[in-house]
């Protein structure tokens, strides 16, 4: 067998020949196909994917944001009026009020001291409006400064890093009964029949770990268009029989809790999904987003949350906060992305409100660390400890919370962490998302920060 | 057996596959048998390939995958990979760096920094690199059972790239399971304890005499051996004693004298001087070892049963049971084990066949072998398998990749449907660009056999579908038939197009993640 892959030869196969026999290529837009008929003979074998948890809430809804690379949290939300910030870094920090978004003072909060990013005026638009809590200082004991192993600690709520993620372990215990995310207790084989969940959607290639649940098993896309069968596009005469072999169901006789029927089920699953969640983005949003990529993906959570969808747990992500080097200050690459950021969430809360939606989206964001104090001799920063974390939508406990960590008492360069993220998860999953048992979800007791308004 | 259960039977066509080992009748043997046995001891086979094993009978076939070192295949070489990329820093330059560490010196901390950051994006890329190799060498092999066992202790005895970041330990790890394949699962566990990536994941080279690390013997017994439940807390402590000292100095096991635990233990109920050999020693003379191994072969190789006795069924007690005592008998030996299996009357009874999921290299080695498709772009069909949740070297845990239902949902569904529509007509799984890449997929190759045995067959497209799915699925169910038999008349009968379009659309079907 060759391993030969020429590009050059590309394309040998298939168009041509296609085309050849006088049938036109598939069209790229798609025609929804009729996915409620579809259900409906599915019916009672397989319900949509997308259907409720019995005994939770629905209406609300978590957005993960999240800020991949270790966002440099020292110029994300600045101490502006202590000297170390500017003996600490004489080349990148923020000055003046041109440059400094200060906070005002919302509540019995920490704000004093401390500003925004100029590039953040979106996000300081929703903090004017109430709809912002700012946590200072989140971290864990024993920081990691891997990106990779700071990430899984993020994701599974557990300073070892592995395990199941977090929220995965939450969608098991809400519609499973499963405390503990001990993947390996539970493989799926026990399944019942018509027993569907309501899987976590991450927008991206993969879906991240914080999803992975031991029964629950997110859905991840890049583009919904990406999130279905490819073979239609290669010719338009193949979406017929493709669904009429979708649509035979098991063969009689075929136990329903074999491979097989389980197969037939999750591909029908799939499809209804996939219609649905097509036809939910392919509409117009209410407000403008912008045109990047963090804008697109919100833009995309959006169109779903508006179209009704019963998914309670959204994955999106921002990176390129890996700043070792040309990190900039008030201007510059990170500010670039600051900026992103907070046009992008800013346009999210409008268009949730013109939905009327608002209400029920919480929205977290997180990076796996922050960076060292000092910037590094090539105008960046390296990977550091605790950073700042954003909590947005009205029902957060809006303000500055907790104290910004000493930049005169470090450990060892770093910050000292004053928060460990896991209150902060307490809460969202306690009094935000209506969890029974923090505690076990987490597998450990953190006294919940006050983060949702009481 | 008399006429009366004789007949019981035949009225009760979903009965369970017999319990016992004993050989399935050689005339019983046919194409569907050999097809079966192909998937499951290696990664499918063509039609030719097929055809060859049902004239050779079972016996025949089964010796000729088992016994694979009788066919000729160049092993890995030690070059293959670049084994200096994360090598320590020398005594050296260890001195120089602390002495950067009491000046102060920043500027040549940041250039340590930056070399260790370097070495380890090189590292990364190496890795990737790795993976691709053996997907390719999963594909060529003309020894499909020796990557199959490899693929099997990766997963069972799992160690992954995240934690050691270093790319040449998995390497040599990968060496070691394909060194063993299906040898003696004592020398097996050995050289496990032995292995410098798995003495890394599992922290073993900082356990001390003085605060052993249980980390290695806790999973060593939960996960390796014994199963949950198979041994007590003071098993794990003792064991960790007898592992202090094992540890490893660049690319070789290393027993640190100075900090073994030279003193009595006692584990699983014998006490000795123990070291790692003699652990390993103790662990084989438990029953629970032998259930617990014989369930984790009968999972991978025949049903995906749960690994946990305690959880089985009945049924599956008895008949891992029956496995679990052949091991005994043999010493450990793996091969003969299986064999008797891959031979038995129950490894081809309807219940057993067809009711696999394939994990995901399966589903893509196993689809270019069995089709003869172009491999059209390894990094392509790595990344499929990142997406479908089989990550090479990186599996999720110490416990690998669970398997069965838990890789398919509606994510993973389609990423596993348009894989396949890559392989067969280069349609990217990512990306819009609607047709592109690689070697034209040439169908109408399978269809000789065909030819051969029935000649005007490969021209009718009712013969021809029930020849591909019978390929494909193991059967050819009766509306599938109709459907792509009625899709091959009404666009102008068996042609290459069309029988590559017939071919998307079974590979499809839910069916086709069965083997």
């Amino acid at each position: 067998m060759t391993l030969h892959n020429n590009p050059s030869e590309a394309s040998a196969f298939t168009r041509r020949e296609f085309l050849h026999t006088g049938l036109t290529m598939a069209s790229a837009a798609v025609a929804v196909p009729h996915f409620l008929q579809r259900s409906a003979l599915a019916l009672p074998m397989a319900a949509p994917g997308l259907s409720s948890i019995a005994g939770v809430d629905e209406d609300r809804i978590l957005v993960v944001c999240q800020l991949g690379g270790g966002n440099d949290g020292l110029n994300t939300v600045i101490p502006f009026r202590q000297d170390a910030y500017y003996r600490a870094r004489p080349g990148l920090a923020l000055r003046g009020e041109d440059q400094l978004l200060e906070l005002s003072k919302l509540g019995a909060n920490g704000s004093e001291g401390v500003a925004l990013h100029r590039a953040m005026a979106g996000v300081k638009s929703l903090y004017d409006d109430g709809l912002c809590a700012v946590v200072q200082g989140v971290g864990y004991p024993n920081p990691n400064r891997s990106h990779f192993k700071s990430m899984d600690i993020w994701h599974t709520g557990d300073t070892s890093g592995t395990g199941d993620g977090w929220l995965g372990r939450y969608i098991d215990s809400e519609c499973c009964g499963y405390g503990k995310g001990e993947s390996g207790k539970d493989d799926g084989t026990n399944r019942g029949v018509g027993e569907t969940i309501n899987p976590p959607i991450a927008i991206g290639r993969t879906a991240p770990l914080a999803l992975e649940g031991g029964r629950v098993k997110p859905v991840a896309f890049e583009t919904p268009d990406l999130f279905r069968w490819m073979g239609e596009d290669v010719h338009e005469s193949l979406v017929d029989p493709y669904e009429k072999l979708a649509q035979q169901g098991v063969a009689p006789g075929t136990d329903p809790h074999s491979n097989a029927a389980f197969l037939m089920r999750t591909t029908l699953d799939a499809q209804v999904s996939s219609d649905q969640i097509r036809q939910a983005v392919s509409r117009q949003p209410l407000v403008r987003y912008p045109g990047t990529n963090l804008g697109r993906q919100l833009q995309m959570v959006g169109s779903m949350i508006r179209s009704g969808l019963k998914t309670r747990v959204y994955y999106v992500t921002h990176s390129g906060f890996d700043t070792h080097s040309g990190q900039g200050g008030a201007n510059g690459r990170h500010a670039q992305l600051l900026q992103q950021f907070g046009d992008a969430v800013k346009a999210f809360y409008d268009d949730l409100k013109a939905q009327e939606n608002d209400s029920r989206v919480m929205t977290m964001c997180f990076s796996e660390f922050g960076r060292r104090v000092s910037q590094n001799a090539s105008g960046g920063t390296d990977h550091g400890t605790a950073a700042p974390m954003f909590l947005l939508g009205p029902m957060v406990n809006a303000g500055v919370i907790g104290a910004h960590p000493s930049l005169t008492n470090l450990d060892q360069g770093d910050l000292k962490y004053t928060i460990d993220f896991r209150s902060v998860y307490s809460d969202v999953l306690g009094s935000w998302l209506g969890a029974k048992d923090p505690d076990a979800i987490l597998e450990g007791r953190f006294r919940a920060l006050r983060v949702v308004k009481g | 057996m008399n006429a009366v259960s004789m007949a019981k039977r035949q009225t009760e066509p979903v009965e369970g596959p017999p319990l016992h080992l004993k050989p399935l009748d050689k005339r019983r043997f046919g194409y569907s048998e050999a097809r079966h046995l192909l998937w499951r001891a290696g990664f499918g086979g063509t039609p030719a390939q097929i055809q060859t094993l049902a004239s050779w009978g079972s016996e025949k076939s089964v010796d000729h995958l088992l016994n694979y070192r009788d066919v000729p295949y160049e092993a890995p070489g030690a070059d293959t990979f670049d084994a200096d990329i994360m090598r320590p820093p020398s005594d050296e330059e260890r001195r120089m760096i602390r002495a950067a560490q009491r000046s102060q010196d920043e500027n040549a901390l940041a250039q340590y920094r930056l070399r260790r950051q370097q070495a380890q994006r090189r590292d990364r890329l190496q890795i990737g690199e790795m993976q691709r190799w053996w997907l390719k060498r999963m594909i060529e092999t003309p020894r499909p059972f020796e990557e199959k066992m490899t693929l099997f202790w990766h997963g069972r005895l799992a160690t992954g790239y995240r934690t050691i970041e270093n790319s040449y330990h998995m390497y040599l790890q990968n060496q070691t399971f394909r060194a063993h394949g299906a040898g003696n699962f004592g020398a097996i566990l050995t050289s496990i304890v032995r292995d410098p990536a798995m003495l890394k994941y599992l922290d073993n080279d900082e356990s001390s005499k003085r605060r052993p690390n249980e980390n290695l013997a806790r999973e060593l017994m939960e996960l390796f051996s014994l199963g949950v439940g198979a041994y007590s807390e003071r098993d794990i402590k003792e064991g960790a004693r007898a592992l202090t000292g094992y540890t490893f100095r660049d690319d070789e096991f290393y027993f640190d004298r100075q900090n073994h635990d030279t003193g009595n233990k006692n584990i699983l109920g014998i006490r000795a001087a123990h070291d790692g050999e003699s652990f390993v020693r103790a662990i084989l003379a438990q029953r629970a070892c032998s259930e617990y191994l014989a369930s984790n072969l009968y999972r991978f190789f025949v049903r995906h049963v749960p690994t946990d006795p305690r959880q089985q069924d009945e049924a599956t007690q008895m008949i891992v049971g029956k496995i679990a005592a052949a091991l005994r008998r043999a010493d450990y030996e793996i091969r003969p084990v299986l064999r008797q299996i891959f031979l038995s009357e129950h490894f081809y009874h309807p219940g057993v066949m067809h009711e696999q999921i394939k994990s995901p290299t399966e589903l893509v080695v196993g689809a270019i072998r069995s089709l003869n498709a172009p491999v059209r772009d390894l990094a392509v069909l790595n990344d499929a398998l990142d997406l479908m949740g089989q990550r090479l070297f990186f599996p999720p845990s110490v416990k690998g990749w669970d398997g069965g239902r838990v890789w398919v949902n509606t994510s993973t569904m389609f990423v596993r449907q348009n894989i396949l529509a890559f392989l067969l007509t280069g349609k990217k799984p990512v990306g819009y660009d609607a047709v592109a890449g690689g070697d034209p997929f040439d169908p109408m190759a399978l269809l000789d056999e065909l030819e051969a045995g029935d000649p005007g067959a490969s021209n009718n497209p009712a013969k021809v579908v029930d020849y591909l799915l019978r390929l494909t699925l193991g059967r050819s169910p009766t509306q599938a038939r109709e459907v792509l038999t009625e899709f091959v008349e009404s666009h102008g009968g068996v042609r290459r197009d069309v029988i590559t379009g017939a071919l998307l659309l079974v590979t499809a079907m839910p069916e086709y993640q069965l083997c």
